[in-house]
């Protein structure tokens, strides 16, 4: 299985080194969702920095949506479908390469993204290590569940409309949850932000737990 | 010895509609068949059942040995066949050589497998670092070539595996298909090219029945087969 995850999430980061989607899309979408977020609240700075964490949370989900995409329509082409049912690859190891592949993509944009943050909304950074575990956790939690539901949204024909309105509302815990740490993290009380922190945890091992076991059956039926 | 492939009365439905309708196919291994037919006799459909793609709604499908409603056996199979069909399955941003070595890593091939695959069907050297989306429509039936040789399956499934291809590709198909034959593997193919496909052919079987096929019938091939070319 883990030999099957290595070798498919190798395959699909080589895609976007080649393809560069992540690198001239993703990453630019990125900053113009957090330029226009600051123009929109700029004439209160406060607000900026009061929001920082929900909208650096909201812009990494819009990303999660498109690397989402991206990653089935690569397989959706010229019948990869069929040629990854044919491959031999484990189920499992297809789910768990494609996640990983999806959250080294949001591992980039969220660097990014706090160095948009601190740069454009001022946002003092504290509490780094409840912020890392945060990343690392709601990263794990997008990645699962977006390539659980990429996979179910993959074989319909209004795929890209269809997987925002299924997906959102599944990861609007990993939302609030990122959110909230992030809130503790930067300028409150980093203890409280540990149980969110939990919460995000708890999120991805379900995902993680639940794709590796019906990955498969939704490669075959959907 | 056990055949390759047995089916017998199987339903195969797309959505309501009956694709195969009944069909009995017996093919011994080391054999190559040509399925003909004309369009929506439901070949196609045939080879994707054999592949493990499709279920039987009825009847029964022995391919390997597997019997095919049982979806471990349907996986079991899908690692032991390899299937050309008019889609590539290739991806355009990566090269020629990382489609044939992901590909053939998936099914546990070596790097002698695939190195000699990618040299089989002439795609080694410079071409080998071209990426897909680059190739034209011969180059990518090769490379889809050399990614299932380097599979190494023992059941090749091919639909039109001339088609697109120039006269050096053509005969670099048919060397593989007598090569994979005398390695022991089985060779079904479907074919509108009937003047080489039947001369490639040990026995031809007649798909009827329009898109809903109700039978088949075999015969012999129109001739015996020709030398092929030697692929190194």
């Amino acid at each position: 299985m883990f030999r099957d995850a290595s070798l498919m999430a190798g395959k699909d980061l080589r895609i976007e080194l080649r393809s560069r989607v992540t690198l001239q899309q993703v990453l630019p979408f990125a900053v113009l969702v957090l330029i226009l977020f600051g123009i929109a609240l700029d004439p209160d700075r406060g607000v900026l920095g009061r929001a920082s964490g929900g909208l650096f949370w909201v812009t990494v989900l819009f990303c999660a949506l498109l690397a989402i995409q991206r990653a089935f329509t690569i397989e959706a082409a010229d019948g990869g479908r069929d040629a990854l049912r044919l491959s031999g690859l484990d189920p499992a190891g297809i789910f768990l390469g494609k996640a990983a592949a999806i959250a080294a993509q949001l591992v980039a944009v969220e660097v990014l993204l706090a160095a948009g943050v601190v740069i454009m909304y001022g946002t003092e950074v504290t509490g780094v290590p409840l912020l890392l575990a945060t990343c690392l956790a709601a990263t794990a939690g997008l990645a699962a569940a977006g390539t659980l539901y990429g996979v179910l949204a993959a074989g319909l024909r209004v795929r890209e409309t269809l997987l925002p309105i299924l997906l959102l509302p599944v990861l609007t815990p990993v939302l609030i949850g990122a959110t909230k740490a992030f809130e503790a993290a930067l300028g409150g009380v980093a203890a409280d932000g540990w149980p969110w922190c939990g919460l995000l945890l708890v999120f991805a091992l379900l995902y993680l737990t639940f794709g590796t076991l019906a990955f498969g059956t939704l490669l075959e039926e959907s | 010895m056990e055949p390759a492939v047995q089916l017998r009365g199987a339903v195969t439905l797309l959505g309501r509609f009956p694709a195969l309708a009944g069909i009995d196919l017996d093919v011994a291994a080391g054999e190559i068949v040509l399925l003909r037919g004309p369009n929506g006799a439901g070949k196609t459909t045939l080879l994707r059942l054999c592949a493990g793609l499709l279920s039987v709604s009825r009847g029964t499908a022995v391919v390997l040995g597997h019997d095919l409603p049982h979806r471990r056996a349907v996986r079991a199979l899908r690692r032991r066949v390899g299937l050309l069909g008019h889609a590539t399955g290739l991806y355009d941003e990566l090269t020629v050589a990382d489609n044939v070595r992901f590909w053939g890593r998936a099914a546990g091939a070596s790097r002698e497998d695939i190195a000699g695959a990618l040299a089989a069907c002439g795609l080694d050297g410079r071409l080998g670092d071209v990426l897909v989306v680059n190739l034209s429509a011969g180059q990518r039936r090769r490379t889809s070539l050399a990614c299932l040789l380097a599979r190494r399956p023992e059941l090749w499934l091919l639909d039109e595996p001339h088609a697109g291809l120039d006269q050096d590709g053509r005969d670099l198909v048919d060397g593989l298909v007598h090569r994979a034959v005398a390695s022991g593997a089985t060779v079904v193919l479907a074919s509108h090219d009937l003047d080489r496909a039947e001369a490639l052919a040990d026995r031809v079987v007649t798909v009827a029945g329009g898109t809903t096929t109700t039978g088949i019938t075999s015969g012999p091939p129109a001739e015996p087969a020709p030398e092929v070319a030697r692929v190194s």
